[in-house]
């Protein structure tokens, strides 16, 4: 170990032989690793599998963990055990201790560290570079480095304001600072020039060297702090109902991150993991994007039904008279229906109703009544985030269906039961062209036989919509907090 | 407030205005009950329910007339009843205004203040309120029982020993509320059914019932130009026609409903179409009171026609008497809860619902009510079938479509465009040792791509919180760095790194696990 800046080291010397003698058995423990984690995605497709799936995920880590530190790079024993214990056990108490209705700052959480992580490891990569390398290599890796700061600062502060926001911390409202579009543009443009800067100071061409000085360093803080500042700011201007999407897209971030990570350090293991990680958040946010009908660039783009002028203008929307409801005549409406299907929205996480309407299912499927649970791919502030929920409650998940799954069979439902949602079962996404949510798919609830929407009020919901199904002749109205409602459906339901 | 209810004195009339479960609400709501002795009988109600329910019987009309300050009935009044109502009382029944001019004129001159259940506007804050929906609801299920009755078969196809049963095959006109209710109740008794409207939109309600939504074959061209729709109601009504006819001959069982408010009944079904139906076969005509749908209906009787039975009861609500009555209650209780309950009983002329349902107040007659609105004539045929919503709507959808579809396209071009050249440069400058590894980045790119497609919606949160500890494997970056050989900065950053990889890699799996435990079937 020596402590030194200000240097340079020559390319093109070889003394790579120690290295990779030691290295066939890792990369072959690596490629396994890689393996395992693939097969443990694919366990998730089936709830049944979906354990066994993370076993293998398990076994990989700890294949390649050991693999790594057993082989020849890893030496310094002593402070590897002074990060990776008490690191352990914040991990596993963070896990432990978290609420399912905390999920979604959890997993912003955990994206921040991979950032962090991935800052860091460019960092070290900068100071202390693998030997070995010609100089196509030597520029290649600058920018490797570059590119992974960068992609990493992002995906740490982008996740801590998403964490904080989904925590409630900072308001959720999307920031809309004036000429945001052009400040993030400026932004983009001087890190692409900070790079250029970067890999010009530390690859000198004429000496044939990689050159490591206070430049160098100074120049990727610089970057580190204006992408920073970028990912911030980016999820600043982003709210309410799209936080999904921004939580899958740090996700991929996060990938991302860890994929430059491993093109900086040439291995392939963070290559793979890194693209995994990388392509299921974008599949996570493409689906979230779809099920808002929105495109991806809307999203990221931030402000939500501000930018486009199609906005009904207040007074034009759909208005007339409600007809409310209460529990006791809920509860008599869906005991003597065939079929009942609840709608939970973020709504029921937020009155934390789950474990009394997992009672009341109970009670309702006790009775012979046929209950089923329809999730929209938004629902929540996090992908599949319902599903969990209920799932936490003991709600069994063969009833819990998809919204393709379930549309088809709500025109003969006799009872739907709508907790906490509001622009996911708007009919005004399907047949009005001029309202801001126009094309979103949505639960068609408007078409079963009796809808009871519980509410805490007349409020519109995040898109800011008016919503006709409140007014439908269908439609009862149940307002009052969530928690309190099935409570009292509870109550009124002997037995 | 003190509530009257005199028996029915209508001859055949069966039901009366309030039962005694619905006393107790009244008495809730504030109000006192004085009840006719006798009044519920017919509806299985005795006085001694009625007592125990916390109402009082009194003896003769006269007294519940003389002691009430709202007089609840059934039926419009008879001359021998508005004799016994007094200035300044209230009444509240089905008064039938638009066809009582000499009732309205007596009630007003008397200063009685009517208000008239059928005349409630119908709006949604007033569906409690609606007698008509729910009397036609009972309607149409009476309509097939009647039906069912006569019918000399089985409903539902059956297969037994001694042969074969066909289903019976039952067409009801009109999507209504009535017709709705028998076509349900067809449908619950085994028959193939039939329903047909003229307005499109119920369509799905009738499908979702599982009866066959019957369309015309109607050429609905000319759409837009301006006063097509007399025209198009004539050439519709003839393809009706033919339509009814064509049924005629198929089906054991024709129910129609087709009313059109202020007017006659159509006629729908000639007496010709009657003798092309099979022997055996039954009409139930709900429309029997204006005149009837079928050309030889005779109100509130049941006549036979070449072997096909004609039901013309105009009572049907009537015949299931304890039903109608307590539904019929129920209305009547959401009135007096809308005029304020027993403490502060008003009639708010303001109210949109008891300014609808008021005939006479103060003297005069106050019917029908100034419209607010231009009403909806929900079963004027050619009107209807005009102002399909679907005609409107097209000229709004399609023009913009297709140009961001376009510059989808084009993006798309240029997007492939760019990752070709992108790949071409990396081909031809970029160091074999990064082209090995941007090959696998590439393909275990695809990997996911294919993978993660497959993970079921329910687990999108697991699967976050999975990739979330696999991506800890960043956790290599640091570790790498932990040599002897590294320089002491690279070490505290590598150190840094691997605290906060591990934090996710525990994390991430031990939350997964907690997660996937909570699945269960």
């Amino acid at each position: 170990m020596h402590w030194m800046l200000d240097t340079a080291i020559a390319t093109t010397a070889a003394p790579v032989a120690d290295h990779a003698a030691g290295n066939s058995l890792v990369t072959i423990a690596y490629l396994v690793a890689g393996v395992l984690f693939i097969l443990s995605l694919a366990g998730l497709s089936k709830q049944e599998t979906a354990s066994r799936g993370t076993w293998y995920g398990i076994l990989g880590m700890a294949l390649a963990l050991v693999a790594a530190i057993l082989g020849p790079d890893v030496t310094l024993y002593g402070w590897l055990a002074i990060a990776i214990i008490p690191a352990a056990l914040i991990g596993g108490a963070l896990a432990i201790r978290v609420q399912m209705t905390e999920m979604p700052q959890l997993v912003a959480l955990l994206h921040s560290f991979v950032g962090a992580a991935a800052v860091l490891v460019g960092f070290a990569s900068f100071l202390d570079p693998h030997p070995g390398m010609s100089m196509a290599e030597a520029i290649v890796h600058e920018i490797e480095v570059y590119i992974g700061v960068c992609v990493g600062a992002i995906t740490l502060t982008g996740s801590i304001i998403a964490g904080l926001k989904l925590h409630g911390k900072i308001s959720g409202k999307p920031l809309m600072l004036p000429a945001r579009h052009l400040l993030n543009l400026v932004a983009a443009i001087v890190t692409v020039l900070l790079g250029v800067w970067f890999v010009d100071a530390a690859v000198d061409v004429a000496a044939d060297a990689i050159v490591i000085d206070t430049l160098g360093v100074t120049l990727l803080i610089a970057a580190t702090v204006l992408t920073g500042l970028l990912g911030a700011h980016m999820v600043m201007a982003i709210g309410g109902a799209d936080m999904p999407v921004v939580v899958s897209m740090l996700n991929s971030y996060s990938g991302w991150a860890a994929a430059a990570a491993g093109f900086m350090l040439g291995n392939d293991l963070l290559i793979i993991t890194g693209a995994l990680v990388g392509s299921s958040g974008a599949i996570l946010s493409l689906i979230m994007c779809r099920g808002m009908n929105r495109s991806l660039v809307s999203v990221i783009l931030g402000g939500f039904g501000a930018a486009e002028g199609t906005k009904a203008a207040p007074g034009e929307g759909p208005q007339g008279e409600v007809i409310e409801i209460n529990a006791e005549d809920t509860v008599d409406y869906m005991r003597a229906a065939k079929s009942v299907v609840i709608v939970p929205g973020y709504g029921m996480a937020v009155a934390q109703a789950q474990h009394a309407l997992a009672d009341l299912t109970k009670k309702l499927r006790a009775d012979g009544v046929v209950v089923r649970f329809a999730i929209h791919p938004v629902a929540g502030r996090l992908p599949g985030h319902m599903n969990v929920l209920l799932a936490e409650a003991g709600i069994p998940y063969d009833i819990v269906l998809e919204m393709d799954e379930i549309n088809n069979d709500l025109p003969d439902t006799d009872v739907v039961l709508v907790i906490g949602a509001n622009d996911i079962v708007n009919p005004g996404a399907e047949n009005d062209p001029s309202s801001p949510i126009a094309g979103m798919p949505v639960l068609q609830v408007w078409k079963s036989k009796m809808v009871v929407v519980m509410k805490r009020g007349m409020a519109t919901g995040y898109a800011g919509v008016e919503n006709p199904l409140f007014f439908n002749d269908n439609t009862r109205m149940l307002f009052g907090d969530a928690k309190k409602s099935v409570d009292e459906m509870l109550a009124a339901a002997p037995g | 407030m003190k509530l009257g209810i005199p028996r029915e004195v209508t001859s055949e009339e069966r039901r009366v205005a309030v039962v005694p479960k619905t006393v107790e609400r009244l008495q809730k709501m504030g109000f006192d009950v004085i009840v006719e002795s006798g009044a519920g009988v017919a509806a299985e109600c005795s006085d001694a329910k009625y007592l125990e329910a916390g109402g009082s019987v009194v003896t003769s009309a006269a007294g519940v007339y003389a002691e009430a300050d709202v007089v609840l009935k059934v039926n419009p009044p008879t001359s021998s009843e508005v004799e016994m109502l007094r200035d300044g009382q209230i009444l509240i029944g089905m008064i039938w205004p638009a066809n009582q001019d000499t009732l309205i004129a007596e009630l007003a001159a008397k200063g009685v203040t009517t208000i008239a259940m059928d005349c409630v506007p119908r709006i949604s804050r007033a569906q409690k309120l609606d007698v008509l929906s729910a009397l036609a609801n009972i309607a149409g299920y009476r309509a097939v029982i009647e039906a069912a009755h006569l019918f000399g078969r089985f409903f539902a196809g059956q297969m037994t020993a001694a042969g074969r049963v066909e289903p019976a095959k039952v067409l009801v006109i009109g999507g209504g509320v009535a017709g709705l209710s028998a076509m349900t109740t067809a449908r619950g008794l085994g028959a193939i059914v039939r329903g047909f409207d003229t307005r499109l939109a119920v369509k799905e309600q009738v499908e979702s019932l599982g009866a066959d939504f019957l369309v015309l074959e109607f050429e609905e061209s000319g759409e837009g130009e301006g006063g097509y729709a007399k025209v198009m109601s004539e050439a519709f009504l003839e393809a009706e026609m033919k339509l009814f006819a064509e049924q005629a001959i198929e089906v054991d069982i024709i129910v129609t409903t087709a009313m059109i408010p202020g007017r006659d009944a159509p006629v729908l079904i000639t007496s010709g179409m009657v003798e092309t139906m099979k022997e055996g076969s039954v009409i139930v005509d709900l429309a029997a009171e204006r005149g009837g749908n079928c050309a030889l209906t005779v109100a509130g009787k049941i006549i036979e026609h070449h072997g096909v039975s004609i039901v013309g009861y105009t009572d049907l609500p009537g015949r299931m008497p304890s039903l109608s009555s307590r539904l019929y209650g129920n209305a009547l209780t959401a009135m007096l809860q809308e005029m304020g309950g027993g403490e502060d009983f008003t009639v708010d002329i303001d109210n949109e619902i008891i300014r609808g349902a008021l005939v006479t107040h103060d003297h005069a007659i106050t019917w029908p009510p100034p419209r607010p609105d231009e009403p909806t004539t929900t079963t004027d045929y050619a009107k209807d079938f005009g102002k399909r919503p679907e005609s409107e709507s097209v000229d709004v959808e399609h023009t913009p479509v297709i140009a961001p579809a376009a510059k989808k396209g084009i993006m798309t071009v240029v997007g492939a465009l760019a990752g070709l050249a992108l790949i071409l440069a990396i081909g031809l400058w970029a160091p074999t040792d990064f082209t090995t590894h941007f090959t696998v980045f590439v393909l275990a790119c695809f990997v996911g791509w294919q993978v993660v497609w497959a993970v079921t919606p329910a687990l999108h949160t697991p699967l976050m919180s999975v990739t979330n500890a696999i991506s800890g494997i960043i956790i290599l970056g640091g570790l790498l760095h932990l040599s002897d050989h590294a320089t002491g900065g690279a070490v505290a950053l590598g150190l840094l790194a691997v605290f906060f990889a591990t934090i996710n890699i525990t994390g991430g799996f031990f939350v997964t696990r907690r997660m996937l435990a909570m699945f269960r079937r």
